[in-house]
């Protein structure tokens, strides 16, 4: 294949995305609230996990290296996930926010992906927007569920829309790199995704009485590879084994 | 009570299509003893997940999709192709993972909804207990055992089961 290094960047960036939340969402495997939960936040894990796959797969034939590879045997700074994804997964509100935030944004990333010029990353948004929507009707129940609950579901939830609100500034940031991408009609002009991002994310606030943080959100990083403290020990439990015996098969 | 004739939906007439018009039938044929590990009881075919048969000089090559992202289950489900075609003596065999256009239960064939339901599965869109009939049943979790399926309640029969997702 030759080589495209942009686009092998935008896709090891998708990919890192999903793996990153992936292996954040089975931190709650046998810790969630109750068994429902529990498997819920596997499921929507293992979905994470096979969009990673996926896409880990389709860059490594871009790079040259195999998926397991890209998984295992990279260090932080050569992550190119959002940073809001690799945060600790908190408390459940903490977790539920992210969720929510992540699944409005995803689902409008991915229908617009789906028209990519690209036919392999269309057809993996194609799968993802399906799992998304699914994801997105869950999510947002649990806002609902969360801000109209109890003082404390409504106060915690609060709390970690607050925190998290700083890191949805990336979503909206596009770099050189998949500037050009858009020219050639392969990446999604991130953008333009931000009226209709801010206006159901308003709109679903207001209904489950939580109120929109009152400073513009400001971090950003994780496409370029500078990221927070967490990633690094996320990393070094999901590739201790790898670590310690490379190239090691199941 | 209208009696209703049983419909074939778009998708899947068009799936219905490709195997009636192969050159290969006996190919599908063969893989109709593969089964969805997780549900054993209706074949790949059944499922949607296998798409299309074809005997080239050098190779059988077979096209399927899988249902969701991360479903486990496709690796066994490659096993198994390969193993009852090597079992028939066809010994070269490709397998190519189709992802567009995406499964959808639509892709699901009408005889094996009823097995489904037989087997304790409540078919996509229809949340009657697969148990007792009843239709009053209330979701419990929107994810259940496998990544296709939900699990749901009867309020009569107070009956937990498995749904298979609308999807």
């Amino acid at each position: 294949m030759e080589t495209d290094p942009e686009l092998a960047d935008y896709v090891l960036r998708l990919g890192d995305d999903a793996l990153v939340t992936s292996q954040r969402l089975c931190e709650w495997c046998a810790q969630a609230p109750f068994l429902e939960e529990d498997i819920a936040l596997a499921n929507i894990g293992l979905d994470y996990l096979g969009r990673a796959r996926l896409l880990l797969q389709y860059a490594g034939e871009l790079l040259g290296r195999s998926e397991d590879d890209l998984a295992y045997q990279r260090d932080g700074h050569e992550f190119r996930n959002l940073l809001m994804v690799e945060l600790p997964r908190g408390d459940f509100a903490f977790t539920m926010v992210r969720q929510y935030l992540l699944d409005e944004y995803e689902r409008s990333y991915f229908t617009d992906l789906q028209h990519s010029s690209d036919e392999r990353l269309a057809a993996i948004a194609g799968k993802a927007v399906k799992e998304v929507s699914y994801h997105h009707r869950r999510s947002a129940e649990w806002m609902r569920r969360l801000g109209l609950g109890t003082d404390e579901s409504n106060a915690r939830s609060q709390v970690a829309l607050n925190e998290l609100w700083a890191f949805v500034a990336e979503f909206f940031v596009m770099d050189d790199v998949e500037k050009s991408l858009v020219v050639r009609g392969v990446a999604v002009d991130r953008v333009t995704l931000k009226s209709t991002w801010s206006a159901g994310v308003e709109a679903l606030l207001s209904e489950a009485n939580l109120t929109v943080p009152e400073y513009d959100p400001y971090q950003t990083g994780g496409r370029q590879g500078v990221h927070t403290e967490y990633l690094g020990h996320l990393l070094t439990e999901m590739q201790t084994l790898q670590r310690r015996y490379p190239g090691l098969e199941w | 009570m209208v009696e209703t004739i049983p419909m074939v939906n778009a998708s899947r007439y068009a799936l219905n299509r490709v195997r009636a018009q192969s050159s290969c039938p006996e190919l599908y044929d063969l893989l109709d003893q593969v089964t969805d590990p997780e549900v054993p009881v209706i074949s790949i075919w059944e499922l949607g997940v296998l798409q299309e048969v074809m005997l080239a000089p050098e190779a059988v090559r077979v096209v399927i999709t899988p249902t969701y992202s991360g479903c486990p289950a496709m690796g066994q489900i490659e096993t198994d192709i390969i193993s009852t075609l090597n079992q028939a003596g066809y010994e070269r065999v490709e397998i190519e993972r189709r992802l567009s256009p995406a499964w959808t239960s639509d892709w699901l064939d009408s005889g094996a909804r009823e097995r489904l339901r037989q087997y304790g599965i409540a078919g996509p869109g229809h949340t009657a207990c697969p148990q007792c009939g009843s239709t009053q049943t209330t979701p419990v979790s929107e994810f259940g055992s496998t990544a296709c399926k939900a699990l749901y309640r009867c309020e009569a029969c107070l009956e937990p089961f498995d749904y298979f997702k609308k999807f």
